[in-house]
């Protein structure tokens, strides 16, 4: 008997409308634990595969029959086969195609705002790992800010409204995820920028984003100004966007901040971590839309699937923006971290042009959560 | 490692590693050790697990260029 496949992009539209979903997730229990497609309204089960071979009978009592129900494993496979067993128990199951890999790889793009002269703001949402990334649209021209590793689907965005990527900036080098910047700038003739002291180990070629730097985009000098802000890395960059927007990269979340230990140098970094949190943000525009380049929990999203919120209100709401005694503030960002990203050694070589995996190892590193906060 | 039985899984997707090894261990005694050999990323994990909740026993794995090999003592 046949199953319907329910593609990530379907399960993203029930997850950011909060529809009812029921997820049978067949990986093992590990796994689960570990990461899961999270959203308001969806209830779970997990019972691994290889319990299900000889028969699905007891789990069909425990399946609810008001909503939808979808199959989830890690490739696919094994969820087909669960989702068929299911259906010759006359239970109606989709399952979800390309399984949680391709839930990691899934972007919803967002418009977060209107720029001046006509130009457009776009979030782009990767639901499954919690990566934002961002393309400032402008009188044909396009700025594209922390790319994921799926580069096309930034070409095919650009190129559907018109326009022509021309810088390609990376807030900081990333440990959580395998950047798309080299590969769009290569694929377009854009600049790619990185921050030079985050870049020591990079072995190709790229421009300097320091602090000032401004770029125009479109003729009507739409402006992006570079805002030095270090902390999670020490060359992270923030940006300032039409005097509207802040891209905060991995400095500044929406309910927490960023982790200053992936790049092993937490005690060095911590000091200005706060320094960036508690005085150079600070100084700027209570007005300032924050744009964060992770969000950590579902919860974090606006109704509209989007991740933003003004600085001002971050300023009062966000835990680790009102932390006054320095010594407490350390021990919050140096100890009880969460786990480290996976991989994440393997991602900055990566980044950093060192090492190239290929596809399906890539693939791979990035699997889980981000893990790039603590709160 | 001595192994009673050799299944070979190489280029098997999931969920067929685990299917091939439990029809096999089925067919072995108590105490008898198969060796699998797998190249899917995701066996590890889900044999480790497998072996646990039907209580066999994983003596030891190891990876060479891209193919896995695990050793399963029967529960």
């Amino acid at each position: 008997m046949t199953v319907t496949a329910m593609t990530a992009s379907e399960v993203a539209k029930k997850v950011v409308n909060d529809q009812p979903l029921f997820i049978l997730d067949v990986r093992n229990g590990d796994a689960f634990a570990d990461w899961k497609i999270e959203g308001g309204n969806i209830q779970y089960l997990n019972t691994p595969y290889f319990d299900l071979l000889d028969g699905v009978e007891e789990v069909v009592s425990e399946l609810p029959t008001d909503r939808d129900i979808l199959v989830v494993c890690a490739k696919e496979g094994s969820s087909i086969m669960v989702a068929e067993m299911l259906s010759e128990e006359g239970v109606q199951a989709a399952y979800l195609q390309g399984g949680m890999k391709a839930w990691s790889e899934h972007l919803e793009p967002v418009k977060v705002g209107e720029l001046s002269n006509g130009g457009e703001l776009y979030q782009f949402v990767r639901l499954g790992k919690g990566c934002l990334s961002y393309m400032v649209i402008s009188e044909g021209e396009a700025a594209v800010v922390d790319a994921t590793r799926m580069a096309n689907i930034f070409l095919d965005f650009a190129q559907e409204k018109g326009a022509t990527i021309k810088h390609v900036f990376d807030t900081h080098l990333h440990a959580d995820h395998i950047s798309g910047g080299r590969a769009i700038a290569e694929a377009t003739g854009a600049t790619y920028y990185l921050p030079p002291k985050d870049a020591e180990g990079v072995v190709f070629e790229y421009a300097a984003l320091e602090n000032g730097l401004e770029v125009a985009i479109g003729n009507s000098k739409l402006e992006i100004e570079a805002v030095y802000s270090p902390g999670h890395t020490i060359g992270s960059t923030s940006f300032i966007v039409d005097s509207k927007y802040l891209l905060t990269g991995d400095i500044l979340f929406i309910d927490s901040i960023g982790r200053p230990d992936l790049a092993g140098l937490a005690e060095d970094w911590v000091g200005d971590l706060r320094e960036s949190l508690y005085s150079r943000y600070q100084d700027l525009a209570n007005e300032l839309i924050v744009l964060p380049a992770h969000f950590m929990i579902i919860d974090e999203l606006n109704e509209d699937g989007s991740v933003a919120k003004k600085l001002g209100d971050l300023f009062k709401e966000n835990h680790g923006l009102n932390i006054s005694d320095e010594q407490e503030f350390r021990d919050m960002v140096t100890k009880n971290l969460p786990p480290q990203p996976n991989a994440y050694q393997d991602i900055r070589k990566t980044n950093m042009g060192q090492i190239t995996p290929d596809d399906e190892i890539q693939r791979e590193m990035e699997i889980g959560p981000n893990r790039c906060a603590v709160r | 490692m001595n192994a009673d039985k050799v299944l070979d899984a190489k280029g098997l997707a999931c969920p067929m590693p685990i299917v091939k090894t439990r029809k096999q261990m089925k067919e072995m005694e108590s105490g008898q050790v198969l060796e699998i050999l797998a190249t899917d990323k995701g066996a590890k994990a889900d044999l480790v697990a497998w072996a646990k909740s039907g209580g066999h026993e994983m003596l030891d794995s190891r990876e060479d260029s891209d193919v896995f090999t695990f050793w399963i003592k029967k529960g």
